[in-house]
């Protein structure tokens, strides 16, 4: 009776038992040495492994950044926070870059382009440009066959009327969909920059109207209309430079086909008179004539001259320009 | 030798773990993206398949019959799988870092691979001795590679193919296993 209990009890533990001292003897043999910063690093990562960074996933990009390999901001999609946060581990310092989104320069939609034949091949625009660029008929737009939705490691993109679609709450610019398409209609640009070009046509205006009912005609219209000297028509096709560019929506307003996005909703200046001290550099600043006032005097700004570009705002040494 | 031969045969083909016996479906459908991390998932079990049935043997042979305690049979076979799949998991990490990280959660998912186990429940079965039991978990563990391989090359071409959007992800791989499974099916007649 004692037998039928002891045996399995006493065999079964002693199976235990060895399993247990093996395992323990090859978790010394086995362990891998790590240095203690890489699992910090690790953590503060986005944890996505979307290869953004150049590495093959955020374990790699650690270990690239304790090693000194890869610079404490090379994670484009954790931006300014995850930065600081590796910087931290590092202990060294780090100078913020803005964090930018991935737009895509065509609105191409199935209504306003036509199909130069019906492709039946697989879903997949690098497969589809092979064949004669494509079955849009402007040569140079969105093929809408989701390539850059599927490398997307974010579920960022959506496509909709046969063009790409951005969400950028979710878009981490880690330049994959960049990188995926085969007609480049994506780039990256910085976040505060609401104005860019939808079309990426190089084609004269005739043959774009031919071929979609939205493309660049390069009319050089919003050249003219820029007062920063921001955008430029190089090859037919309208080029806004981010570092110049101030929002003010000229440009977009000027197109006359409508193919430049503008800020959804123009903020205007209003200055607080209790705190101007009438020095008049906002005046100065300002390039469509909607301040108003006298130097010592108090100065206002004309509601409907003003764009919204809030470069009185910026340069204000008195901080009393509200955009509101 | 002819019959370890069949017994081999038998186990990669005619009676093909994942694809006849339904056995290991977790790890098939889970890991099967890519060919090179189904390979290596192959690999993994492979490994575990050939040491487990060795020493599920030998547990059988020397402690549970020696003690007459058969019915302990399953909790001590999976004691031995648990330890050995904890022991792969430290020796992939050591040795390959890339692979261990493709591999996942479903490393530590063999442990309740039922395949793993059913190889060691079935040499015990089929009365196997320990060198038939050997073959037959090679055999068993090269099948499950196999069928895991050629599922993930159908797969890899299924990513980029024109699929009706309600058969898109899993139900359309569903129905590429149920295919395969019926081609594996032919293997029935084949006799030595």
């Amino acid at each position: 009776m004692v037998d039928k209990i002891l045996a399995p009890v006493l065999s079964l533990s002693g199976l235990g038992l060895v399993f247990g001292s093996l395992l323990a003897y090859a978790s010394q043999k086995f362990a891998v040495e790590v240095d203690e910063r890489i699992p910090l690093v690790n953590d503060t990562l986005p944890g996505a492994n979307c290869g953004g960074c150049g590495f093959a996933g955020c374990g790699a990009f650690a270990a690239a950044v304790v090693e000194g390999k890869a610079p404490v901001d090379g994670c484009p999609v954790g931006g300014a926070g995850t930065s600081a946060a590796i910087a931290e581990v590092m202990g060294v310092a780090v100078d913020n870059a803005e964090r930018k989104i991935a737009r895509v320069l065509c609105n191409g939609t199935d209504e306003q382009t036509k199909e130069k034949y019906a492709y039946y091949g697989v879903t997949d625009c690098i497969a589809a440009s092979k064949l004669g660029g494509g079955s849009k008929s402007c040569a140079y737009g969105c093929l809408g066959l989701g390539t850059c939705a599927k490398a997307c490691p974010f579920d960022a993109i959506k496509m909709e009327d046969g063009i790409a679609v951005i969400d950028a709450d979710k878009c981490t610019a880690c330049g994959q969909c960049v990188t995926a398409c085969p007609k480049n209609v994506i780039e990256l640009i910085p976040e505060s920059r609401t104005t860019w070009v939808m079309c990426k046509s190089k084609d004269k205006g005739k043959e774009v109207r031919a071929v979609c009912g939205t493309g660049c005609i390069g009319c050089k219209l919003c050249e003219k209309a820029c007062k920063f000297d921001a955008v430029h028509v190089v090859d037919n096709i309208a080029i806004i430079d981010y570092e110049k560019c101030v929002n003010c929506n000229q440009c977009v307003v000027k197109c006359p086909k409508n193919i430049i996005n503008g800020k959804a909703e123009v903020k205007k200046a209003y200055i607080h008179e209790d705190k101007c001290i009438g020095c008049t550099i906002c005046k100065k600043q300002c390039k469509f004539d909607a301040v108003e006032g006298e130097l010592k005097g108090k100065h206002k700004i004309v509601e409907e001259n003003c764009v919204g570009c809030a470069l009185c705002a910026v340069k204000c040494p008195k901080k009393c320009i509200e955009m509101r | 030798m002819k019959e370890l031969i069949v017994i081999a045969l038998g186990a990669i083909l005619i009676e093909n773990f994942v694809l006849v016996k339904f056995l290991g479906i977790c790890p098939f459908l889970g890991v099967s993206r890519k060919v090179e991390t189904a390979l290596g998932m192959g690999m993994a079990v492979t490994f575990v398949m050939v040491l487990a049935s060795l020493i599920t043997w030998l547990v059988q042979t020397f402690i549970l019959e020696h003690f007459h305690i058969q019915y302990l049979q399953t909790i001590a076979f999976i004691l031995v799988i648990a330890a050995l799949v904890q022991f792969v998991e430290m020796f992939v990490q050591k040795a390959s870092p890339t692979l261990y990280q493709a591999l996942g959660v479903y490393l530590p998912l063999i442990t309740t691979n039922c395949a793993v186990l059913g190889v060691a429940l079935l040499n015990i079965q089929k009365e196997f001795n320990l060198i038939k039991s050997l073959v037959y978990g090679v055999g068993a563990a090269i099948g499950f590679t196999l069928a895991i391989v050629l599922f993930a090359g159908v797969r890899e071409r299924l990513e980029i193919a024109d699929i009706p959007k309600p058969l898109q992800g899993f139900p359309i791989a569903l129905i590429t296993a149920a295919l395969l499974s019926i081609a594996f099916l032919g293997f029935q007649g084949l006799k030595f």
